[in-house]
């Protein structure tokens, strides 16, 4: 699945509620996937990391999200721009099902995960986010230390040995270039750390749960160009074991980071292709206009 | 003109205007009350006034006041003189006309004499007697005398108080165990069993020598008392009256006129000491008032440990698990409203809720054997402490609610995508964070708790507990007694003691007491509240 078939996107006609429409909170659930009930274990691999097909959803009044599909593939990074407000954050949070929390949301359509309907009635959220993990736009470590912010995951999981905590953590600071930094401090407070580094520990903190996919939603907008520069070094890096998804506002950024690049306009998405592409050759004028800064 | 307006200055002078208003009011109550509150324990002058009817009257002048001449032509003074010796006079005070006094001296050989009984004594040494012999007659040359004299009783007080309280007090504790043991037994079991019988005759044994071993400490005490009565201190009143009394009454000796500035300010520092450690006598008038500042704090401490964890359970109910809606809404108005009910309505419920009806119930089930006397059926440190965590559990939802509030919802959401449930992260991330907010209620819970009387006089506070809540028998923390309160011994001073004029310095120290212990309470709160929000400390990048 590393070629990206036709542009997904198509021109069509929002119709409110045409398809049968499902709350999250209330009564209409989903209805089984079509492998019957699955568990996220017994997942194909061979299936793109997510897929959405013909998702909509709202967060009471009208579609945030307009009738996307789109597939996002393993072990590449892809990337969601667009202006502000058009959905970008909305549409990664319903990967991880963090909207699940917001009264009064509803949605439409479907998303797999590697081929499992992540909203099916039976799946177990905490396992889902074990697997789609999330950096968050504001770096947000805990009030704790931080040995105890990277071992947050792994605990929850279960593991309790602290031979293995001391492991996970080390790897995991390693991975993200944070170690040598704090490794002489790691029972201090986390939020000591400057901004580049919070977010950074955000990142070791996604990662010690070793998920499959990683979800971030502009993890640079409050950092300088170097500490910028040293996420986006670190994307290239965790690229190699992890599928990444990141919503960024920074043009340069996404040609630099991404496999391939979403263009997303009002909830709806315009264009999906490879990221030489859409950034040289957009096909769409919308993408041109907004690319060439044209946009607003 | 239009420009003075808006420059919004009068909003300034007004804003602070009124702050000013408000530490002044505080600030003049606050030194009222220290002023007042520690002029009591600083030895007075004490004054002889010659009068025109040749009287003569020694005493501290307690204050002064502008009185109109008998003809109605000008105006002078009068003085209100406290005269004390109420063993013979009728008052402890006399209002004296300044037109009367012909002289006015401060004798330096005169004595104050802090009494057990009969308030304070103000006249001249006369002699010290043990027995029939005089062991001085005249305070010069039986200064040593009597220092040893004093030393000896104020050792035989202590020795005769361990004797009642500890010893044949632990005695009674016991005898009165074994009794109601015993009626258990015969209550509950078969009485016509061996077993029973052998244990009933078993502790009828132990009855009896427990019995005999009272008579012993009886015996001891009396002998005690015998001693008590032999020495005696012979004193002039200032009309003239010889008047002997015990040594062994006598607390504290002094001739205030003769004392420099250290030796005053040691009387005054052993007077505080006497305040905060010893207990009251004279019905409370007189003496410290330790029982009160230990059941005050007990009380706040049972207090808070029963209103955190209802009070921040509650608030994590209402503001993390139900569905906000109008019921929530209107269980939130209710609680807080419930912070603007009289106190005197709580004291009411838990006197029938948590006294009679839980207490009563309790009673029958486990202390039957002791009816019709009430264990836990009547007021006690306990029912008084719950009425109390009633009282205050408001303050804690609100404060732990607005804590809750103020957990930044990235902190939670980054807890949830980490794999965490929502009650992971509400016990591993958001409590914790919470616990600033947490602490402020508690904080508030324990100022208005501390400072609560109404509710207390009907659910456990008494004028003078013949024990304290805590104490060396087991189980040491008796929750069930009745118990003294800083609040509660204020108005009791102030307004029903037999002598309230001589109680107001009392009633002073004790506010200030009371004042102190809640700002203490209050320190420590909000020190451990610091720390744990230095280290909570959202940095902002
Ligand atoms: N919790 C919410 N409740 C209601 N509406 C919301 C909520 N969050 C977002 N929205 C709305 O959904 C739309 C999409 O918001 P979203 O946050 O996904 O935009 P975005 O593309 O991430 O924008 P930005 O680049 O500024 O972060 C916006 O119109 C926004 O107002
Ligand atoms: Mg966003």
């Amino acid at each position: 699945m590393t070629n990206v078939k036709q542009p997904i996107w198509e021109t069509k006609e929002m119709i409110n509620g045409m398809a049968k429409e499902q709350s999250i909170a209330g009564k209409k659930r989903p209805g089984l996937s079509a492998q019957g009930v699955s568990t996220l274990a017994q997942a194909n691999a061979e299936q793109p990391a997510l897929k959405t097909e013909n998702w909509f959803f709202s967060y009471g009044q009208d579609w945030a999200i307009k009738d996307i599909t789109l597939e996002v593939p393993t072990k590449q990074v892809t990337a969601f721009i667009g202006p502000s407000g058009c959905g970008k954050s909305t549409l990664l949070r319903c990967f991880n099902r963090l909207n699940d929390l917001i009264a009064g949301a509803r949605f439409q359509g479907q998303i797999y995960a590697e081929g499992t309907n992540i909203y099916d009635r039976d799946l177990d959220v905490t396992d889902l986010r074990k697997r789609i993990g999330m950096v968050f736009q504001k770096s947000n470590p805990f009030p704790k230390s931080i040995y105890e912010n990277v071992a947050y995951g792994p605990r929850i999981s279960g593991i309790k040995k602290s031979g293995d905590l001391d492991e996970i953590v080390e790897r995991s600071l390693r991975q993200a270039a944070l170690w040598d930094e704090v490794k002489d401090r790691l029972d201090s407070t986390a939020l000591g750390l400057s901004g580049g580094q919070q977010q950074r520990l955000c990142i070791a903190r996604t990662i010690a749960v070793e998920p499959q996919v990683v979800l971030m939603d502009e993890p640079c907008s409050a950092l300088d160009p170097i500490a910028s520069a040293k996420i986006e070094e670190l994307i290239l890096e965790l690229k190699k074991d992890y599928t990444i998804v990141i919503v960024t506002h920074n043009m340069q950024q996404a040609a630099r980071v991404s496999d391939l690049t979403a263009y997303l306009w009002l909830g709806q998405l315009i264009e999906f292709n490879k990221t030489g592409l859409i950034f040289t050759n957009p096909k769409e004028k919308l993408t041109e206009d907004y690319i060439s800064g044209r946009f607003g | 003109m239009k420009n003075f307006w808006k420059s919004g200055d009068p909003f300034v002078w007004l804003t602070g205007g009124a702050i000013a208003l408000s530490l002044i009011m505080i600030l003049g109550l606050l030194g009222l009350i220290v002023v007042n509150g520690l002029r009591q324990f600083w030895p007075p002058q004490i004054v002889e006034l010659h009068l025109q009817n040749g009287e003569t009257v020694l005493g501290e002048i307690w204050e002064r006041e502008e009185i109109l001449a008998l003809d109605g032509q000008g105006s002078g003074h009068r003085i209100r003189l406290k005269i004390g010796n109420r063993d013979l006079y009728p008052l402890d005070f006399r209002w004296i006309d300044e037109s009367e006094i012909v002289a006015k001296r401060y004798p330096e050989n005169v004595l104050v004499l802090e009494r057990l009984e009969w308030g304070n004594f103000y006249g001249r040494f006369n002699t010290l007697k043990q027995g029939n012999t005089i062991l001085a007659n005249s305070l010069g040359t039986g200064q040593e005398a009597l220092a040893d004299a004093l030393a000896e009783m104020a050792l035989l007080r202590t020795r005769i108080r361990e004797l009642e309280k500890d010893e044949i007090g632990s005695i009674n504790y016991d005898l009165e165990k074994l009794r109601l043991e015993a009626r258990k037994l015969l209550l509950t079991s078969d009485t016509t069993s061996v077993a029973v019988q052998r244990s009933l005759t078993e502790k009828r044994k132990k009855m009896t020598v427990l019995q005999r071993q009272y008579l012993e400490k009886e015996k001891a005490l009396s002998a005690l008392y015998t001693k008590s009565r032999e020495m005696v201190l012979t004193a002039t009143s200032a009309d003239g009256r010889e008047k002997a009394i015990k040594i062994f009454d006598i607390v504290r000796l002094t001739t205030p006129n003769a004392l420099d500035v250290v030796a005053r300010s040691r009387v005054f520092l052993s007077r505080v000491a006497e305040f905060v450690s010893a207990e009251p006598r004279e019905s409370n008038t007189e003496g410290g008032v330790f029982p009160a500042i230990f059941g005050t704090v007990i009380l706040v401490l049972i207090m808070s440990v029963a209103v955190a964890p209802l009070g921040v359970l509650a608030a994590v109910y209402l503001h993390e698990y139900a569905k906000q809606g109008l019921v929530v809404s209107a269980i939130r108005i209710a609680v807080n409203n419930l912070a603007g009910v009289p106190s005197i309505v709580y004291g009411v419920f838990g006197l029938g809720f948590f006294v009679y009806a839980i207490g009563g119930t309790l009673d029958q089930l486990f202390y039957a054997e002791a009816l019709p006397t009430p264990t836990l059926g009547t007021g006690g440190i306990l029912w008084a402490s719950l009425t109390l965590a009633l009282l205050t559990v408001p303050v804690v939802i609100v404060a732990t609610e607005e804590g809750l509030a103020a957990v930044p919802r990235e902190i939670r959401e980054g807890s949830l995508a980490l794999a965490a449930t929502q009650f992971e992260t509400l016990w591993r991330v958001v409590i914790p964070s919470a616990l600033p907010g947490i602490l402020t209620g508690l904080i508030l819970a324990i100022a208005r708790a501390a400072g609560e009387v109404a509710p207390l006089m009907i659910t456990g506070v008494v004028k003078l507990a013949p024990s304290m809540p805590f104490d060396g028998r087991f189980p040491f923390l008796h929750l069930e007694r009745k118990f003294m309160h800083l609040g509660v011994h204020i108005y009791d001073v102030g307004f029903q003691s037999p002598n309230v004029e001589a109680a107001i310095p009392m009633v002073y120290s004790t506010t200030l007491l009371l004042i102190l212990i809640v700002i203490l309470l209050n320190v420590v709160a909000i020190s451990v509240r610091n720390r744990l929000r230095k280290k909570l400390a959202y940095s902002v990048f």
